[in-house]
């Protein structure tokens, strides 16, 4: 952790000076969301073409006739971000054989949130994962379709308080558990998958570089502290995504060619869930009971995650 | 004009030929019956290198129209087919594509629309994209396929214009014909339609915002330049057809007529049904019958005008729908010929016969009977042309 709390010193030398996504957005005062879009950008460089699905990113940075991209963006329809990025990759490519645009390699990037990537994006993006475009898709979620006004989606977690999932006389809250999406990815045989958290920096723009020079698809699932829609302090963003990773609720890990890494180590033990739960609005309903079940599932799934890690081997070792 | 063969083959094949004369730099194409073979065929052409074209198998029509919009922005000359279900999985995408001034081209393979399924031929696919603000324009053989194919990027992409082009050929009846035709030579195509010379593109060169979201203060005077656009493109579409005229010899006009002279009925058709209609207007003049026809060849942007000067004299109209617009009492043609004479003072009488549903076969006899009937209508009304109940 020493490199992050000496972050001030190092980061001029570590990251790229120059600003893809600039001030005078709307976003919500502790927006993670627009932290992590600017950290993604600066992993990705100028020679860049973002499709963005609807949802808060677009609206906060796209109000005609004002933007705050430096880099080409477009903006089509909600579910369809990877499928546009396609076409722009196929639009990039054909033209560059043809000599009809300088021969660069230009990167299509997709950016969705939960929604726009698990729930009404899923079909787009899987079939853009399948044809093996020359593309990365970026999903920052902010566990709920926070655009709407905190609708649930399949990424809220469960016991969460949302606008469609509220507690009450007979309910908990958020009754399933977290859709894993990065593990849809590797499934379709991605060469890099990566969780990413601009908690931490570093960790995050290094996962995008990465990406970034693949030729081929690759999927990065950042998640996106909403202090809105999680009710909470909006100083506490930064905090609460290292709580994220330091209670196991969200770890950061990359798949390269199938063999899992994690990236940022955790500490062991781990950090009890409800110092991470604690924070926020949306679980300040939940019994113990509720936080014992949620506690028990996090254990589950990070023993899940430590088994891959130390049993699977890269596909090119097979 | 140099004479020139003709070929007979599949009328699907030959558009997905004519896609294949246009240089397209990408296409997007989700296999769906009718239209299917120009889905194969098209890939045919990329796999032998005829058409050096990045050819995206995509998942879903959503996904074609996303990959063609996506793939516009940068610049490319983008392509796809669809029809039915598949033109309406992909409807949330078409005014989209229209106001972002992409010049794509689709073909569509007329089909009817669920429930229930049926997969033959009727226009109710492309009634409910009438609004989307694509130039929308109905062919009756092959020939007319080829031709307004080959037409079609050269008004999508004018600068007076760019707007999307849908062409109309209905599913099976005309899809699946094997029908003489004749193409122009590659060379004659190439200067007939240059590369796309797009306008602002997608690119970091000179980085842009595309799709910005717009609040009322810019939202209305979006939806009143793409109305404009729509509107104003008559004039270039009618001037490449007139060049078109001048080099290759066929004739194309928003609308078309056939007997028209001192008719007294005129029959309003779209699409294939045109050819079998004009038989059955030669069988009525015969039997002394005062009847002729129109053929409504540019669904979008409506004309107006032309057709108002094309059924000048006539006492009625039949608007022959293929397409039923529940609820209106009629079809979406009968609907917008009625609007045009609204503001008339003498007006004809105009009668709606929905014909041709679901693929059903509508005979030159057909056209005999709707005629006669027409031509004792004493008031305007509309009926399912033989369906009983």
């Amino acid at each position: 952790m020493s490199i992050v709390e000496n972050f001030d010193l190092y980061a001029p030398r570590l990251i790229d000076k120059g600003e893809h996504f600039s001030v005078g957005h709307t976003g919500c005062a502790g927006c993670g969301e627009a932290l992590a879009t600017r950290l993604v950008l600066k992993g990705l460089g100028k020679d860049t073409i973002v499709s963005n699905a609807t949802g808060c990113l677009e609206i906060i940075s796209s109000r005609y006739p004002t933007t705050a991209w430096e880099i080409p963006w477009i903006h089509v329809a909600f579910e369809n971000a990877a499928a546009v990025a396609a076409g722009v990759e196929a639009g990039l490519k054909a033209l560059r054989r043809k000599g009809r645009i300088p021969d660069r390699d230009v990167k299509s990037v997709s950016m969705a949130g939960d929604g726009g990537t698990a729930d009404i994006g899923l079909q787009a993006l899987s079939g853009a994962m399948e044809r093996g475009h020359d593309m990365i898709h970026v999903c920052f979620d902010n566990e709920a379709y926070m655009n709407t006004g905190i609708q649930r989606s399949s990424q809220t977690p469960f016991g969460a308080w949302s606008t469609t999932s509220p507690p009450g006389e007979v309910s908990f809250g958020q009754r399933t558990w977290k859709k894993n999406i990065p593990e849809i990815i590797v499934a379709h045989n991605v060469a890099y998958v990566a969780t990413a958290n601009p908690s931490y920096p570093l960790d995050l723009i290094r996962k995008v570089e990465k990406a970034r020079k693949l030729k081929g698809p690759s999927y990065i699932h950042c998640l996106s502290v909403c202090p809105t829609g999680w009710r909470m302090d909006s100083s506490l963003t930064i905090k609460v995504g290292r709580l994220a990773l330091e209670t196991g609720i969200f770890p950061l890990y990359e798949v390269e060619n199938g063999k899992y890494r994690i990236t940022v180590d955790m500490p062991k033990p781990l950090r009890p869930v409800e110092d991470y739960l604690k924070l926020q609005g949306r679980f300040r309903h939940l019994r113990p009971d509720k936080i014992e079940e949620i506690q028990a599932r996090v254990n589950l799934e990070h023993k899940k995650l430590m088994n891959k890690v130390e049993q699977l081997q890269s596909w090119s070792e097979l | 004009m140099a004479k020139r063969k003709r070929i007979g083959m599949e009328v699907a094949l030959a558009a997905a030929e004519a896609v294949g004369m246009c240089n397209v730099d990408v296409a997007a194409v989700y296999p769906i019956t009718p239209q299917s073979h120009i889905a194969e065929h098209l890939s045919d052409l990329v796999a032998d290198g005829k058409t050096d074209t990045e050819y995206v198998t995509v998942e879903s029509e959503h996904t074609s129209m996303s990959v063609c919009i996506g793939a516009s922005a940068t610049g490319a000359r983008a392509y796809t087919a669809t029809c039915a279900q598949g033109l309406m999985l992909m409807h949330e995408l078409l005014p989209i594509a229209s106001a972002m001034r992409c010049p794509i081209v689709m073909s569509v393979a007329n089909r009817p629309v669920n429930a229930p399924l049926n997969i033959l031929s009727d226009h109710s696919d492309i009634m409910p994209q009438r609004d989307s603000g694509w130039i929308v324009i109905f062919s009756e053989n092959g020939q007319e396929v080829v031709d307004l194919t080959l037409m079609a990027y050269r008004i999508a992409e004018d600068k007076d214009v760019m707007l999307p082009v849908i062409i109309c050929i209905d599913g099976f009846i005309l899809t699946h014909m094997v029908e003489p035709m004749e193409f122009p030579d590659q060379k004659e195509i190439d200067k007939f339609l240059p590369d796309y010379k797009p306008y602002a593109t997608l690119h970091p060169d000179k980085p842009l915002t595309m799709g910005a979201f717009a609040m009322p203060d810019f939202f209305p005077q979006m939806m009143k330049a793409k109305d404009m656009a729509l509107l104003n493109s008559k004039k270039t579409i009618v001037k490449v057809w007139d060049e078109w005229e001048k080099k290759f010899g066929r004739r194309y006009r928003p609308v078309e007529t056939y007997r028209t002279e001192g008719a007294e009925v005129i029959l309003v058709t779209m699409g294939s049904m045109s050819e079998t209609a004009e038989l059955g207007v030669d069988e009525l003049r015969d039997k002394g019958v005062s009847v002729g026809l129109v053929k409504i060849r540019l669904w979008r942007p409506f004309p107006s005008d032309e057709l108002k000067a094309a059924v000048k004299g006539a006492r009625i109209l039949a608007v022959m729908d293929r397409a039923i617009s529940p609820g209106t009492g009629g079809g979406p043609v009968f609907t917008d010929v009625k609007a045009v004479f609204y503001g008339e003072d003498s007006r004809p009488i105009i009668v709606n016969y929905v014909m041709g549903l679901g693929g059903i076969d509508v005979t030159v006899g057909d056209f005999v009977k709707m005629g006669e009937k027409a031509a004792k209508a004493k008031k305007e009304e509309y009926e399912f042309y033989g369906v009983m109940g």
